[in-house]
C-alpha cells in the first residue's frame, strides 16, 4: 500500500473498491427490504459484488488488509457507490446508474488483453443481471403509482451529479471514456423514458468532484461507513477470523 | 363446485369452499375424520386439498406461521453484524446466511398459504403482536462471536427441532422443511467454524467466544419449549404427526450433541451440573430458568420491542414499492398476455 | 390496506439439468410474470439448482380434486395388461 502501485493494480483497486463499497451499501438493506423476495434479490447482487471485490483486491494485495486497513483517502471507488441507500427508489437509481456503467465497462474490458479481462468476462454475466434488476424496478417505480413516480424521479435527479465521474479515465483501464458515456447515456435515457421519467438535465459533476472518488476524495457519509466496516477488524490487530 | 377449477395451491378460498362443500353435501364428518386419522396413522401425507379437521389446520397455521416469523425476525440479530464482519470471507458467508433466512421464511409462508392464509394476513398478525416468533431472537447480538454462537447453538437447536419435521404429516410443510434442513446445515457449520477461529485466536477473541456461548447456551435450551409436563399443544400434535418427538426428548438430544462439540471448540458450556450419566447413557444438566423464558415470551426480553418495530417499519416503508409494482402490473397486464409461453405445452405439464 | 396490494402467488418449476423435466420447486409472490421469473431465479436457483425455470400463476392451474380421486384414478388399477410384466414370453426369446 505504501509503494507506488502498478498500473493494472490501480485499475483493479478502482473496480474492486467500487464493488466492495456498493456491496456494503446493499448489505445494509438486509432485514429492511420492501418485500421478502426483494431481500433475496438484493442480497444476491451484494454477494456477486463482494465476490468481484475479493478477486480484484486479491490481485493487488491481501483483500482484508486492503478493505479494513486503508484510510478513507486511499479508497479509489467512485462517489456514486458510496452514496447512502436512501429509500428504495434512491437505491434503485444508484443500481441503474452503476450497473449500466459496470456492464458496458466489463463487456469492453473482457475483449482487451488486460489482466482483468478474464474476471471482466465472468463478472459481465453477473452484472447483466444486476442491470436487468435495476431496469425492471425503474420501470415499475417510474410507471407505477404517482408516489413511486415522484420518488424515482427524485432519486434520478439526486444522484445524477455523481454520474460524470464514471467516464473519467482510470489508470490501467484501456477503455474509451467518451464512447462509454455515449452508450451509457443512450441506455439510461431509453430506460428512464420507458419508465415515463425524465432524464435529469443538470451537470453530471459537482464543482470539484470530477473524478474525485478515483483520486481518493469522498463524501462525508463514506467515512462513517468505513468506520463501521473497519472497526472490529482494526480493534484486533493481527488477529485472524 | 370447486372441483376442477380450484387451483391446487392457492388456498385462500379453498378453506371456505371446502367448508361450503361439506355443509351442502352434508357429508358425514365422522367418516372424513376417520379417513384422515387412518391416513395419518399410516404415515401418508395430508395434502392441501384433502379434508382435514379444523383444529389440525389451525394448529398447522399457527406453527408454520410462527416458524416463518422466526426466520424473518431471526434475520435481524445477524444482519446487525453484516456491516461489521471482520473479514470479507466472513462477510460473504454472513450475507448468504441472512439471505437464506429470508428464503426460508418465504418457503414457510408459502406452506402456510396452502392452508388458506395469505402471507399478508400472517404478517399483519405478526406486526400486531398476535402471532409469536421464537423468543431466542429477542436476545441481542452484542459481539461478533454472537454470530458464531447463533450458528452453532441456535441453528443447531433449530435443526434438532426441524429434522423430524421433514416427516411431518402435512405435505407442503414437510417439503419446505426438507429444503430448509439441507440449507441449514451450512448455517450450523459456519457458526461452529467461526467460533473455532475465535477460540483458537488471541486471548481476547477466545474470551469473546466464551462470553457468547455463556449468553446463548441457556436460551438455546429454552428453544425446545417448556417441559413436556407443561406443554399445552404437544400431545395432540404428536398424534397428528405434526410433531414427532417431545420437547424434553429433543432438548436432551441437543445437549448430548453439544457437549463433545464444545470440547473440540475448547469452550465451556456454562452449566456446573452438566455431566455424563452412565446409567441413563445421557448427560444430566442443570435446571432451566423457565421464569426467564415466560418473561421473554410475554414481551419483556431485551429486544422484543426493537425487533417488532424494525419489522413493522420495513413493511410500512415498503408499502409504496409493493403498490407501485402492483399498479404497474395492472397497467401492463395486456402486454403480459401477449407473451408466448416458455415452451409449447407448458400448461399441460405444469398442471400435471 | 396491505391486503389490497398483496402480489399474486406463482408456482415455480425448475429443470435441474438438461435432459430432465421441470419439477415443482415451490411458490413465491410477484407482481407480474417478469418479476416472478427473476424472483424464482434468485430464490430457487441460488445454489445452482437449475438451468431453466417456469413460473405459472397459481390461479391458472386446474387440478383434480381429492373428492374425485376414486373416479379418476382407481379405474386404472385393474388393467394389468397395460404393463409389460403381464405377458408370459417363452424363455430364450430375446429383445422383447
Amino acid at each position: 500500500m505504501t509503494t507506488a502501485p502498478r498500473t493494472a493494480d490501480a485499475a483493479a483497486l478502482a473496480l474492486g473498491d467500487d464493488a466492495l463499497v456498493l456491496s456494503h451499501r446493499l448489505g445494509e438493506w438486509a432485514g429492511h427490504a420492501p418485500v421478502l423476495e426483494e431481500e433475496v434479490a438484493l442480497a444476491n447482487i451484494a454477494l456477486d459484488l463482494l465476490g468481484q471485490a475479493r478477486v480484484l483486491l486479491s490481485l493487488v494485495g491481501d483483500e482484508d488488509e486492503l478493505a479494513y486497513l486503508r484510510e478513507e483517502r486511499a479508497f479509489r471507488n467512485v462517489q456514486l457507490v458510496e452514496q447512502p441507500n436512501g429509500d428504495f427508489a434512491h437505491t434503485i437509481t444508484r443500481q441503474l446508474y452503476f450497473s449500466v456503467y459496470q456492464h458496458l465497462l466489463y463487456d469492453r474490458l473482457a475483449t482487451t488483453d488486460s489482466e482483468l479481462a478474464p474476471l471482466a468476462a465472468k463478472a459481465a454475466k453477473e452484472v447483466a443481471y444486476h442491470r436487468d434488476h435495476a431496469e425492471q424496478w425503474t420501470l415499475r417505480l417510474g410507471d407505477g403509482t404517482a408516489e413511486s413516480h415522484e420518488r424515482m424521479q427524485r432519486g434520478l435527479d439526486a444522484l445524477w451529479r455523481f454520474t460524470g465521474e464514471l467516464f473519467q479515465p482510470v489508470q490501467g483501464l484501456d477503455v474509451d471514456g467518451e464512447s462509454l458515456r455515449t452508450e451509457w447515456t443512450a441506455v439510461v435515457t431509453s430506460v428512464v423514458r420507458k419508465a415515463t421519467l425524465t432524464v435529469p438535465e443538470g451537470p453530471q459533476t459537482g464543482a470539484w468532484t470530477a473524478g474525485a472518488g478515483r483520486q481518493g476524495l469522498h463524501t462525508e457519509s463514506f467515512g462513517r461507513m468505513l468506520a463501521e466496516m473497519q472497526h472490529l477488524h482494526r480493534s484486533h490487530p493481527g488477529a485472524s477470523w | 363446485m370447486a372441483t376442477a377449477h380450484q387451483p391446487p395451491v392457492v388456498a385462500e378460498d379453498e378453506a371456505v369452499a371446502g367448508a361450503v362443500d361439506t355443509a351442502a353435501a352434508a357429508v358425514d364428518t365422522a367418516a372424513l375424520e376417520s379417513a384422515f386419522d387412518a391416513a395419518v396413522a399410516a404415515d401418508e401425507r395430508i395434502e392441501p386439498r384433502d379434508w382435514m379437521p379444523d383444529a389440525y389446520r389451525a394448529t398447522l397455521v399457527r406453527q408454520i406461521a410462527q416458524h416463518a416469523h422466526s426466520e424473518i425476525i431471526g434475520m435481524q440479530p445477524e444482519a446487525n453484524w453484516i456491516t461489521r464482519a471482520p473479514s470479507l470471507r466472513r462477510k460473504a458467508i454472513l450475507m448468504a446466511k441472512v439471505q437464506d433466512e429470508a428464503g426460508h421464511g418465504l418457503y414457510l409462508y408459502s406452506a402456510a398459504e396452502t392452508l388458506g392464509t395469505s402471507r399478508d394476513e400472517l404478517l399483519d398478525k405478526l406486526h400486531a403482536g398476535r402471532q409469536k416468533y421464537s423468543s431466542i431472537f429477542n436476545y441481542p447480538t452484542l459481539t461478533w462471536a454472537d454470530v458464531g454462537a447463533i450458528g452453532w447453538l441456535v441453528d443447531g437447536a433449530a435443526i434438532t427441532n426441524q429434522v423430524p419435521l421433514c416427516r411431518c404429516s402435512y405435505g407442503p410443510y414437510a417439503r419446505a422443511m426438507v429444503r430448509i434442513c439441507k440449507e441449514e446445515s451450512f448455517h450450523q457449520r459456519q457458526g461452529y467454524e467461526l467460533l473455532l477461529a475465535l477460540s483458537r485466536g488471541t486471548p481476547e477473541q477466545h474470551e469473546m467466544a466464551q462470553d457468547a456461548v455463556n449468553r446463548w447456551w441457556w436460551p438455546s435450551l429454552m428453544m425446545f419449549g417448556p417441559p413436556d409436563a407443561e406443554s399445552s399443544h404437544s400431545e395432540q400434535s404428536m398424534t397428528w404427526k405434526i410433531k414427532r418427538h417431545s420437547n424434553d426428548e429433543l432438548r436432551q438430544r441437543f445437549v448430548d450433541i453439544c457437549v463433545p462439540q464444545a470440547e473440540s471448540l475448547g469452550l465451556t458450556l456454562p452449566d456446573p451440573d452438566l455431566k455424563w450419566n452412565e446409567e441413563r447413557g445421557q448427560h444430566d444438566f442443570g435446571a432451566i430458568d423457565w421464569s426467564e423464558f415466560w418473561s421473554v415470551l410475554k414481551g419483556n426480553g431485551p429486544c422484543n420491542e426493537q425487533r417488532l418495530t424494525q419489522r413493522r417499519r420495513a413493511h410500512e416503508e415498503g408499502a409504496w414499492v409493493r403498490e407501485a409494482a402492483a399498479a404497474y402490473a395492472a397497467k401492463h397486464s395486456d402486454h403480459d398476455k401477449d407473451r408466448r409461453p416458455a415452451t409449447p405445452g407448458t400448461h399441460g405439464e405444469a398442471t400435471a | 390496506m396491505s391486503n389490497s396490494t398483496e402480489w399474486p402467488l406463482w408456482e415455480v418449476f425448475v429443470r435441474s439439468r438438461r435432459g430432465l423435466s421441470h419439477t415443482h420447486a415451490g411458490s413465491l409472490h410477484a407482481p407480474d410474470a417478469e418479476m416472478a421469473l427473476r424472483n424464482a431465479r434468485d430464490l430457487y436457483t441460488r445454489r445452482s439448482e437449475g438451468v431453466s425455470l417456469w413460473v405459472v400463476p397459481s390461479a391458472a392451474i386446474t387440478a383434480s380434486s381429492p373428492d374425485e380421486k376414486d373416479a379418476f384414478f382407481d379405474p386404472a388399477a385393474d388393467k394389468p395388461y397395460r404393463h409389460p410384466t403381464f405377458y408370459d414370453i417363452p424363455e430364450g426369446v430375446q429383445h422383447l
